[in-house]
């Protein structure tokens, strides 16, 4: 896995609640059998003024101007800022590896979906959950006026800006660790091989129906 | 001890290893797969040179891609080159790997969520989980059934197990009887409306209460399938004699002196008396409707007797933005009675309602009627192949064809559009699935769930009805 430690970079400000898994990646780009190529179509239909689909030369489409990733001010932005419930919906874990591919390596919310949440420690991309409070201070501070550059660090757990900006926030440790050291969870896990045995055989005794081939 | 709610029983009772850190180890008895999350975990799996776990815990099904038409033709008949490279991948992966799938085309194979039940490969007491955040639908049978993402599926693979921290107890007690003509639809919309699609979230919510315990299982699952639109990634209730007699002689479920074994062991499958939940919602079936969401997100619902919310009178800006934007995109006034909504298309089907009672009440509705000239399609799509047959031994799609209906051939269809089944932009769908989502029918088309009886009712009417005055 990607490792993430600290980012220092540009912020996003996306500005609506609710932002769910079909408005990251839509699913005609599911059809894909690779881990890549989701970057381009990140938020496609709020992006592009013209619909996508997959194999086209999306270089070529109409960017919606309104739409604040096509404001040249964000250009190069790594960390996003939205609102609410961000990623809800489906369990696509194509939405974060867009996200990344794009150059996102961290997302501020006050709140996440579950399973979005979940699949972005798996690939690196550190979602961090703010108050509401400090979510609206930053989005008052990343305006397309004067775009800012925060810090989010997973090891102080800090995330700091301009004005004097700073907050903490929180992170179960076994995440925080295997993504400060990019670790394998696979890999991880089989270290436990005799541990899931044990348990198999234990529970082949208590409930035998649900080990019959 | 102190009592355990039915998420804390499923949860101990597949507990491998619980580390010092909070994060713990957890045993999945089946793992269910389908074409378009598991591609990037079969590689992953085949580039660190692992093999499954248990391949018997594994079954696979394709859905979301299948067109709806001449499945029989067989996979190479896919127009959509992506669409068939897709399930071919799986096809492939499944043969290599000798994972257990019901190909296209094969009667048993159908929406990965209808066929789990279906089989027998769900079962009370089990861990279940999928690349497929309608996982929840499993635990209407008493099991511990989530979404997870193509990571995970190789870890389940290559494992047999998750690595989890445990959630919080939720409890969504329904009371009273529903009203003549509600639904489960109903009453999940309802509840969502309710608590919004956020209310549930790091939570596992069990359905309890007369409410549904009065609900078959299939409406049971219904409820637990959009557990995950209220935020929350497990829905579960209780088990009790339904249970049992739903899962009695599935071709997976236990038999002879396991099943005795079994049902034994399920009679426990509930919640304690004095078991502590975290948070107890109750909402008042008596005082349901029937459902329609009028806006993007599932949340956005009211009765049919209610008007689309006038903006101007939230006093929450991010809330009124999101109505406004909502509107906006919906084509709907502020005010505008619900049934005052005409429908370009409507869509039976979906994990939420393409299962053999579905089909019967929509055909309930319909039967001896004409759709409305004004829709351009109205379609029927059976949730796997033996849900379609079982409806034609009924003559269901005789009723539907007769009515002008279409009647299609299994799969996810038109609810989130990835094969050839889609809305134009701009139309409105009477939907029977789960998602309202901008573009998820089809890029600007507008969705509204209802329940099948509605869906049917609106397709004859042409615009949003009260069903219950058909029935
Ligand atoms: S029917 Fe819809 S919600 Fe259900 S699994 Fe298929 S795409 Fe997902």
């Amino acid at each position: 896995m990607q490792k993430f430690v600290k980012e220092t970079g540009l912020v996003a400000p996306l500005d609506r609640s609710n932002v769910d898994t079909d408005q990251i990646i839509p699913k005609q780009y599911l059809k894909s059998i690779k881990r890549t190529g989701f970057g381009i179509n990140l938020f496609d239909d709020w992006r592009y003024l013209d619909p996508g689909e997959p194999g086209m030369d999306h270089l070529a489409r109409r960017l919606n101007p309104d739409f604040v990733l096509n404001n040249k001010k964000f250009a190069g932005a790594t960390i996003l800022l939205v609102r609410d419930n961000f990623g809800c919906g489906s369990s696509r874990e194509h939405a974060p590896w867009a996200i990344l591919e794009y150059g996102f390596k961290a997302v501020i919310a006050p709140s996440f979906a579950d399973i979005f949440f979940n699949n972005s420690f798996k690939n690196g991309l550190l979602p961090v959950v703010l108050t509401e409070g400090e979510v609206d201070t930053l989005f008052g501070l990343a305006t397309a006026e004067m775009p800012v550059e925060i810090s989010v660090d997973l090891e102080t757990q800090q995330v700091s800006g301009p004005n004097g900006f700073s907050a903490s926030f929180d992170i179960d440790a076994f995440r925080r660790i295997c993504l400060l050291e990019g670790l394998d969870e696979i890999g991880l896990s089989l270290k436990e091989t005799d541990a899931i045995r044990a348990y198999e055989t234990r529970r082949a005794t208590e409930a035998p129906w649900l080990f019959r081939e | 001890m102190p009592g355990r709610t039915l998420y804390d029983k499923l949860w101990d009772s597949h507990l491998v290893t619980q580390r010092d850190d909070g994060s713990a180890l957890i045993y999945i008895d089946r793992h269910l797969l389908h074409e378009v999350t598991s591609p990037q975990a079969f590689e992953g799996l085949a580039l660190a040179e692992r093999k499954p776990w248990r391949l018997s815990a594994n079954l696979a099904t394709v859905d979301h891609n299948v067109p709806t038409e001449n499945q029989s033709a067989g996979v190479s008949a896919i127009e959509d080159p992506t669409s068939r490279l897709q399930i071919e991948t799986l096809d492939q992966n499944c043969d290599s790997f000798n994972v257990t799938q019901f190909k296209m085309g094969d009667p048993r194979a159908g929406i990965v969520h209808v066929i789990g039940p279906e089989q027998g490969a769900t079962l009370p007491g089990m861990t279940v989980v999928c690349g497929d955040s309608h996982t929840a639908t499993h635990g209407a049978f008493g099991a511990l059934a989530h979404g997870i993402g193509t990571s995970e599926v190789e870890h389940v693979l290559a494992t047999q197990c998750l690595v989890a921290s445990k959630m919080k107890n939720m409890r969504v007690t329904v009371t009273g009887p529903l009203g003549f003509g509600v639904t489960a639809k109903d009453l999940i919309l309802a509840t969502i409306g309710q608590i919004g699609t956020a209310g549930g979230t790091g939570c596992a919510i069990e359905f309890a209460g007369e409410g549904i315990q009065s609900l078959s299982m299939e409406g049971r699952m219904t409820v637990c399938n959009m557990a995950i639109e209220a935020g929350a990634r497990v829905g579960l209730v209780a088990v009790d004699e339904k249970t049992v007699e739903y899962v009695r002689g599935r071709p997976l479920a236990p038999r002879g002196e396991d099943w005795g074994r079994a049902t034994e062991a399920w009679a426990d499958l509930v919640s304690d008396p004095d078991a502590n939940f975290d948070y107890e919602i109750v909402v008042d079936g008596t005082l349901i409707e029937p459902q329609v969401s009028w806006g993007t997100n599932p949340e956005m619902v009211t009765g049919i007797s209610g008007h689309v919310p006038d903006p101007k009178l939230d006093d929450d800006p991010i809330r009124r933005s999101a109505i406004e934007r909502a509107l906006r995109y919906m084509g709907l006034e502020p005010n505008q009675p619900i049934e005052s909504i005409h429908l370009d298309r409507v869509f039976i089907g979906s994990c939420t309602n393409s299962r053999i009672e579905d089909l019967r009440e929509a055909a309930r509705v319909v039967d001896g009627k004409r759709v409305a000239d004004s829709v351009i399609q109205a379609m029927v799509v059976p949730g796997s192949g033996l849900v379609k047959e079982q409806a034609e031994e009924e003559g269901l799609d005789i009723v539907f064809r007769e009515a002008g209906f279409e009647w299609r051939d299994p799969g996810c269809s038109m609810c989130l559009a990835m094969n050839a089944d889609r809305l134009g932009p701009g139309e409105h769908c009477a939907s029977t699935s789960n998602r309202n989502f901008e573009g998820r029918q089809g890029a600007g088309g507008r969705s509204h769930l209802v329940s099948p009886a509605m869906a049917a009712a609106a397709a004859i009417a042409g615009r949003f009805v009260d069903v219950r005055e058909w029935l």
